[in-house]
């Protein structure tokens, strides 16, 4: 496999994207990962010319297909109990979040 | 016949002149999910799959049998009360599970969303309910949408092919596709992000419409790249497509990119003469590139005869119907849809997954942790398939300052020069002048289940010829051409200009008409047989 993605990069990824992973099934998304740089390496030899822009968005959002923004007012949702109800964790009507860690970022 | 097997239209028809009722069509249509269906997807089901598992399609996660009843039951005194309960009165219909339903189990084919129960309906849902529609069920997809023959769901055992059950449904939207090709529900609403409801239904031999980026309201779709992510239908005719669209077209304040634009009388656009359009064909769209694992190169080929042929006798119809087909059409950048879409596509969706924690709503770890940081990393670790781990962890690569290598950026140019391909082509006062492009829908003929899953760079090459729609956001419209030598069903698409839609109806509403007397024509999926349906 190609090493675009080196283990010690693949485990930082891992924990940006906040994934806990047994050691096999990270071996394979790794190697999954460095064969779809294969891929993505194609764009490389893309001539692209300097004043090419940049498409967010594939078609263009003008005045005759933007709608106007909605009204800026607060409204109380009909279902909050439904809502909260989904939650793992109650307590009071709140939502529970788990003690936040303290770490140095690198 | 059973009601299954009739379109839409005719079944809203009889449903609103009384000749039969909503509940009676309704109750054939949960007889036919029960003769052909087989056990529902589920998350940690029972391993190994049964004989009778590998002979069902399996399109379900959930049936929504209390609740379609009760959908029917009101269209039913809606109609005896003298009151028009809409277009699609009384119509079955199926939702992708990646739709939320008030008060239905919502959950994009994953863990993590298995006990997730949706407070809200998307827009989509409430117009199909506006318009009559009833809601008899959720149907499996690839998880989080995440791939292109639905096998990486949660949901066990996946969608198999009606007209093979040994063969994938594809996907994204494989369940949506299955089920209506089986009849059970005579339309499903898909979703299409790099080819999602085209290529589905061109495995399962079905009508599927991915419109114009913005024609219908993102609203309630669980969203996997938001730049690209458009809902439409699928439906076993042009006709179908079109009543659909009606009925869930036009902007909608809840989503601030749902275009302005009137929407159409898509019937009457439908219905119009195709003598004179300009159909072009791409010799980019009739090459494959493939990954090759053994070698780790891409390698490029022709496209398989039986689907140039298709392709090329439909165009054979269209120019006997009047119209001008232009060959030798050039979209230069073609090829560079897939690399550009395992970019754009990958950031948009990590983006989108980390709103999954463990702490609002859905699945939480049930091992101990210390802290918040360590909650997230065990629930998202146990409770995503290997498919959204595989878009996240991309989705940072390719993001992240620390190895930003300029790809995204690369990418978003990429796609500025396939808008520019397919500007180009369709450019009233252009060389092509084209009114719509066509081109086979996929590279292949449905697959065996097992033969490609888990090679996640030939997966995503089998959206070759879809994907550059949804970078451009024009519309594109898959109907069927025809069947293999393995009896499996081609598709053909026609792509057009942002808000073509009507005229992509009426190219294979021609189309549809110029060939209903022929053989193939009458086939039906195998499964229907078998079951005596």
């Amino acid at each position: 496999m190609t090493d675009h993605i080196s283990q010690e990069d693949f485990r930082k990824l891992a924990d940006l994207a906040s994934l806990e992973l047994p050691e096999e099934e990270a071996e394979y998304l790794r190697r999954e990962l460095n064969n779809q740089m294969v891929s993505i390496e194609v764009l490389e030899s893309i001539p692209i010319e300097a004043e090419t822009g940049l498409a967010a968005h594939g078609l263009p959002y003008t005045d005759e297909n933007s709608p106007l923004p909605r009204p800026d007012v607060a409204r109380q949702d009909p279902h909050r109990q439904e809502i909260l109800d989904q939650a793992p964790e109650l307590e009071d009507g709140y939502i529970v979040v788990p003690d936040i860690s303290q770490e140095e970022l690198d | 016949m059973s009601t299954c097997d009739l379109p839409a239209y005719q079944i809203a028809e009889l449903i609103r002149a009384k000749q039969v009722s909503a509940l009676e069509v309704l109750e054939d249509t949960l007889k036919r999910v029960k003769q052909v269906d087989g056990r529902p997807g589920e998350v940690d089901a029972p391993a190994a799959e049964t004989v009778e598992d590998r002979a069902a399609v399996h399109a379900f996660t959930l049936v929504t049998e209390d609740y379609a009843r009760q959908q029917a039951r009101q269209i039913d005194s809606q109609i005896q009360a003298g009151e028009d309960p809409g277009p699609l009165a009384g119509v079955p219909y199926t939702a992708k599970d990646i739709f939320t339903v008030r008060g239905i189990r919502s959950t994009a084919g994953s863990k993590i969303l298995s006990n997730y129960i949706s407070p809200y309906s998307a827009t989509v849902v409430e117009r199909m309910q506006e318009a009559g529609a009833v809601l008899v069920g959720k149907v499996n997809l690839d998880e989080f949408t995440y791939g292109s023959s639905s096998e990486s769901s949660a949901y066990k055992p996946v969608p198999r092919n009606p007209w093979d059950t040994s063969r994938v449904t594809g996907g994204s939207s494989g369940g949506s596709a299955a089920a209506v090709a089986a009849g059970e529900g005579a339309i499903s609403l898909g979703t299409d992000t790099g080819g999602s409801i085209r290529h589905p239904a061109s495995f399962c031999g079905t009508v599927g419409l991915k419109p114009t980026y913005g024609r219908v309201s993102r609203y309630g779709l669980i969203a996997f790249g938001s730049s690209l992510d458009c809902p439409g239908p699928l439906a076993r005719s042009v006709t179908d497509a079109a009543l659909t669209l009606q009925a869930i077209a036009g902007q909608d304040p809840r989503d601030a990119t749902s275009a302005t634009v009137p929407v159409p009388d898509y019937l009457a656009e439908m219905a119009k003469d195709i003598r004179g359009l300009r159909i072009g064909l791409s010799e980019e769209f009739f090459r494959v590139t493939y990954f090759d694992s053994e070698s780790m190169e891409l390698v490029e080929n022709p496209i398989d005869d039986q689907i140039r042929d298709a392709v090329l006798s439909a165009a054979g119809f269209l120019a006997q119907l009047g119209a001008d087909i232009v060959t030798d059409v050039p979209l230069p950048h073609t090829k560079y849809g897939v690399p550009t879409y395992f970019v754009i596509s990958r950031v948009e969706a990590s983006s989108n997954l980390l709103r999954y924690d463990g702490v609002k709503y859905g699945y939480r770890t049930s091992a101990p942790f210390a802290d918040l940081r360590e909650l997230y990393r065990k629930t998202r670790g146990e409770a995503f398939g290997v498919e959204p781990k595989l878009r996240m962890l991309m989705g940072v690569y390719l993001s992240a300052a620390q190895f930003d290598k300029g790809y995204y950026q690369r990418a978003l140019k990429a796609r500025a020069l396939i808008r520019q391909d397919f500007e180009a082509i369709f450019d009233p006062q252009g060389d092509y002048r084209l009114d719509a492009l066509l081109t086979p829908t996929a590279p292949t003929t449905a697959f065996p289940i097992g033969s490609v899953y888990g090679d996640s760079v030939l997966m995503q090459y089998s959206d070759q010829l879809t994907v550059t729609t949804n970078h451009a956001g024009i519309p594109g419209l898959t109907f069927p051409v025809g069947f293999d030598r393995e009896g499996l069903p081609i598709g053909a698409q026609v792509l057009g200009p942002d808000y073509s839609e009507g005229r992509l109806l009426s190219v294979a509403r021609a189309y549809e008409l110029a060939t209903e007397n022929e053989d193939w024509r009458s086939r039906r999926p195998p499964i229907l047989a078998d079951n005596g349906s």
